[in-house]
């Protein structure tokens, strides 16, 4: 399986997400500079964590407008399986690749910790080799955090269970409390009507090694491997 | 200010406004053999300002110990380095942020992190992780809470878009930092020990270039209001403050990093206080040069900027170097892929003098070794510290409840969990950030990328300590981070030094200052710990009242295999708990008497430096031999702080015996006794631990066993761990929360 890892200026989780890349795929991934409008074949484009050209206007805003998201939109769009983390989440929404907005959290603060997640579509391409409802462990460390989206897009992404992952408690509830940061149904991650995108502000790249305080984040880049060398 | 200003006439006025004395304005006079102009004097002015010349302190900071086998390169550079192994060097050091912080919280820190993060990257290394150490005045001072928000804000907002781990530090509240808080920050980066890059320059007209931002007017005089004390008016202080931009420093560093793994440049320094003076000045002395450099050349951020402005600018995110002649375009080839300013400022040359140039003129041209070399040093008169009576505990009425002791000490301003600060960190990105090794234990734990070794990074300090008796607190303050690192197992190799102390003019002030570093010598020479960088910042006073003497210390060690390093968490029901080393019952300047009785008296605990070192080699060799399960240094608030910590840290409980024997229980359980750690074991480790203490002449006691979902400490403390927690958590959300109430 080929990965291509997008580097802006200001990411800063490009070499987290190579790393699990290279280790889980066993294939190095490509770096691709945002200057480039293009890049080789791959089967997996990923965006990673970080302040894409410094986030000062907006998480995001100024990504789409760079040569190399010209050409990911384009790829996403014929259907090549593209994951953004964190920065690439918000990233994916501002170029509309996925719908709806991340906004400051609700506490208004940088929140880094591990957070408790609930699988909610295991069937997807990035999530198959969890079990449905199965309550993960992944940290996040964003600002900017908070999911939102018109009611409309909300129920659509509902219905078709395009919300892969939601933050929950222990027992696996998404309630209130467990609700890091106001995103609207504990949305935590969410897929494209294909199923080919998925963006999600935890950082699973950070958990793909016991010293690093568990391995749940391993079981993503295993699904990815275990759909994409099949198909 | 207009060019007519800066022609004018140097006055007495403009010589005590740039905070020099008339002597050292007449040996200004009699370095130049004129008078200098006010684009001379600026210069004069910073380079001979305490914060730049360490005018007050080098007498005393001369006599630190900077030496060891695995010492690279000492003081004196941008940053310490230090062997590694494998070809390895970690590069490291702290520095204080303390004024900026305080008139302008956010940017203070936020730019504190920058410039301690520049020195470190200029050496060659990649940054990996950075520390902190915090003091602010008393919970219930109205401006505490404003402050902390804004410095955590600060810290997190740079540190998180640079991308580089906050992983540990420390916060501490106290009234004699109400008017001056402590913002000290630590950068630890890793290089190739064939790669690290100097600040000397050297061969004649070999060009000297500029790259990052450009420059603007802010924090012009910034090493000079580090340098002296504050008062009243230090809002109108502001325009001081510079203000930084974390992506441009992100771009920086990759920049830098990619231009230094090929041949071309010769030297490099980043421009901190003092901007392009200091950087300039001090790159020119040490490679016995001179520089003439092109103002206009300078890129500016704001019109119509003068000489002076330049010179002395604090504008952020900039740096100095001297390229190899002809790798002018390769080198400007990777700044403008990055999107970053390069030019082509000056040559060196061989006059020995600092020239500038401006608009077709020479605007200052002076001796650069009258401004290092000649830059004032003072042997200012100190006083010893009087020393302090021991306190008579059996005046004090002895607490009724227990439990409520531990609650408080556990649950308060001083002991409480620092969760609220580290969680607003990234400190899991770069993903090297070990689990045990998280913030909250002993000591961070970084993995070296790609290979099983670890840094174990702590920043220490007992303020309480040195007020009472700066040379103990010295050592204590050293002693501390030796022990943090021990107890994960790693060796510490060598430390970084911040020292915040008031105004040295005063001899008290400064007899605290000599005595500190006599301490902090003593305690680096008999744990084989050496100073390999560190920062100085004077003139921490408000109104004449002066801070708690605070020299922050900043240890670094290593783990050969990371997967031997232990964390403080209590892990599983029926582990023995065993205290190493001897417990005294020493309560004098301890935690307790602050917090519980309100006292703020007797002499700290005595660091007997032989027992730390001897048993922190027992401890890490316990746990390189596997025998250790959990450990954790006994430092504030004693045996029962420590156990409580580990219970809560497990989420397990734990049965101890009262073994107070002929103490008090008061001094056996609170008491801040030195060299002392508490071990977590299988029972028959614990067996082997101390029967090889035992040949040692170690003293370890077994006094219980982990377990339950309570602590309990003989009949006088049984607390749920959940409620410990519970108080322990809470009380930085809580305090913190009423700050958003109020606005």
């Amino acid at each position: 399986m080929k990965s291509a890892v997008i580097v802006f200026p200001g990411s800063n989780c490009d070499r987290d997400i190579q790393v699990a890349l290279r280790d889980i795929t066993g294939v190095e991934p490509t770096m691709v500079w945002h200057g480039d409008s293009d890049f080789e074949k791959v089967d997996l484009i990923a965006l990673p964590g970080g302040f894409s050209y410094g986030d000062y206007l907006r998480s995001g805003a100024m990504a789409p407008t760079s040569p190399v998201m010209k050409e990911v939109v384009k790829r996403a769009k014929d259907g090549v399986a593209t994951l953004g983390i964190c920065n690439g989440f918000q990233v994916l929404t501002e170029a509309g690749l996925l719908p709806g907005a991340l906004m400051r959290n609700a506490g208004l603060k940088f929140i880094c910790k591990d957070v408790k997640l609930r699988v909610d579509n295991s069937t997807s391409i990035f999530t198959n080799q969890y079990e449905q409802g199965e309550v993960i462990n992944i940290p996040v460390a964003h600002h900017d955090g908070n999911y939102f989206c018109d009611e409309d897009t909300l129920e659509t992404l509902e219905c078709n269970s395009r919300i892969a992952f939601r933050y929950c408690d222990e027992t696996g509830d998404a309630s209130h409390e467990a609700n890091i940061n106001g995103s609207l149904n504990n949305i935590a991650g969410i897929l494209n009507s294909k199923g080919n995108v998925l963006g999600l502000m935890p950082h699973p790249e950070r958990l793909i090694d016991p010293v690093q305080g568990g391995t749940d984040g391993r079981k993503m880049f295993e699904s990815i491997l275990g759909a994409l060398t099949n198909a | 200010m207009t060019k007519q200003e800066i022609a004018q006439e140097i006055t007495s006025e403009m010589v005590a406004e740039h905070g020099l004395t008339e002597d050292e304005f007449a040996n200004i006079v009699k370095a130049l053999g004129r008078d200098p102009n006010f684009t001379e004097l600026g210069i004069y002015s910073v380079m001979w300002s305490e914060h730049c010349s360490y005018k007050s302190s080098k007498v005393h900071l001369k006599k630190l110990p900077t030496e060891a086998p695995w010492v690279i390169c000492g003081p004196g550079e941008n940053a310490g380095v230090i062997d590694i192994g494998d070809g390895q060097a970690a590069i490291f050091k702290m520095e204080s942020h303390n004024h900026p912080s305080f008139i302008e919280p956010y940017q203070g820190a936020a730019t504190g992190v920058g410039g301690i993060l520049r020195d470190v990257f200029t050496m060659g290394a990649r940054p990996v992780a950075n520390l902190n150490a915090l003091r602010f005045g008393a919970a219930n001072h109205e401006k505490t809470r404003h402050l902390v928000s804004g410095v955590v804000a600060g810290i997190g907002g740079y540190g998180n878009c640079v991308g580089v781990p906050t992983v540990g530090g420390e916060t501490g509240f106290d009234a004699s930092y109400n008017g001056n808080i402590l913002v000290n920050a630590m950068t630890v980066g890793i290089a190739d020990q064939n790669k690290i890059f100097y600040s000397a320059a050297a061969g004649m007209g070999k060009p000297v270039v500029y790259v990052g931002s450009k420059t603007g007017r802010d924090g012009i005089h910034g090493a000079t209001m580090a340098s002296t004390e504050f008062s009243e008016d230090n809002e109108e202080k502001r325009p001081t403050v510079q203000v930084g931009d974390p992506f441009t420093e992100k771009l920086l560093i990759e920049a830098c990093l990619e231009l230094m793994s090929s041949d071309a440049i010769v030297a490099i320094q980043d421009m901190g206080a003092a901007g392009l003076t200091s950087s300039s000045v001090e790159m020119a002395s040490k490679g016995g040069v001179g520089f003439a450099l092109n103002l206009d050349h300078v890129p500016q951020r704001e019109e119509n900027m003068l000489p002076y402005e330049m010179m002395l600018s604090e504008s952020q995110e900039r740096m100095l170097m001297i390229l190899e002649p002809g790798k002018e375009d390769f080198a400007k080839a990777i700044f403008e892929k990055w999107g970053l300013d390069f030019a082509i400022i000056g040559e060196i040359t061989d006059s020995g003098n600092l020239t500038l140039s401006f608009q077709g003129d020479v605007v200052a041209d002076i001796p650069i070794n009258s401004l290092v070399d000649d830059a004032p040093e003072y042997e200012r008169p100190w006083i010893k510290p009087l020393s302090r009576k021991p306190v008579d505990m059996d005046e004090l009425e002895k607490p009724e409840d227990y439990n409520k002791v531990l609650l408080d000490l556990v649950g308060g301003p001083n002991l409480s969990s620092r969760a609220w600060i580290w969680e607003q960190y990234d400190h899991m990105v770069m993903a090297d950030t070990l689990k045990g090794g998280r913030p909250g234990g002993d000591a961070a734990l970084v993995r070296i990328h790609g290979t099983k070794k670890a840094l174990a990074m702590s920043t220490d300090c007992t303020p309480r300590y040195v007020e009472a008796d700066p040379f103990e607190g010295g050592k204590q303050a050293v002693a501390e981070t030796y022990r943090n690192i021990s107890a994960t197992g790693a060796k510490p190799l060598a430390i970084t030094d911040c020292l915040n102390f008031g105004n040295p003019e005063k001899p008290e002030v400064m007899g605290q200052f000599a005595k500190a570093c006599e301490g902090i010598g003593e305690a680096c020479r008999v744990l084989e710990y050496p100073v390999v960088s560190g920062n100085v910042s004077l003139y921490n006073e408000t109104n004449g009242e002066a801070i708690k003497p605070t020299p922050a210390i900043g240890g670094v060690g290593l783990i050969e295999n990371y997967e031997d390093a232990v964390s403080i968490d209590f892990k599983t029901d029926g582990h023995a708990i065993l205290v190493v080393g001897e417990t005294e019952g020493h309560l004098g300047a301890s935690i307790y008497l602050k917090e519980i009785f309100g006292l703020e008296e007797g002499e700290p605990p005595f660091v007997s430096l032989g027992q730390e070192k001897k048993h922190g080699e027992f401890v890490r060799s316990m746990i390189e031999q596997g025998h250790v399960r959990a450990c954790h240094d006994i430092s504030d608030g004693g045996i029962a702080v420590a156990l409580a910590e580990m219970c809560m840290a497990g989420d397990i409980g734990a049965n101890v015996a009262d073994e107070s024997d002929s103490l008090s229980f008061q001094a056996w359980a609170y008491g801040e006794d030195q060299a002392r750690y508490i071990i977590a074991a299988e029972e028959h480790c614990a067996a082997k631990i101390m029967s090889d203490a035992a040949i040692m002449g170690i003293p370890a006691f077994c006094i219980g066993t982990v377990g339950g979902k309570k602590l309990e400490i003989g009949n006088r403390i049984s607390i749920d761990v959940a409620d410990l927690k519970s108080a322990h958590q809470s009380w930085m959300p809580n305090y913190m929360a009423e700050e958003n109430k109020k606005s």
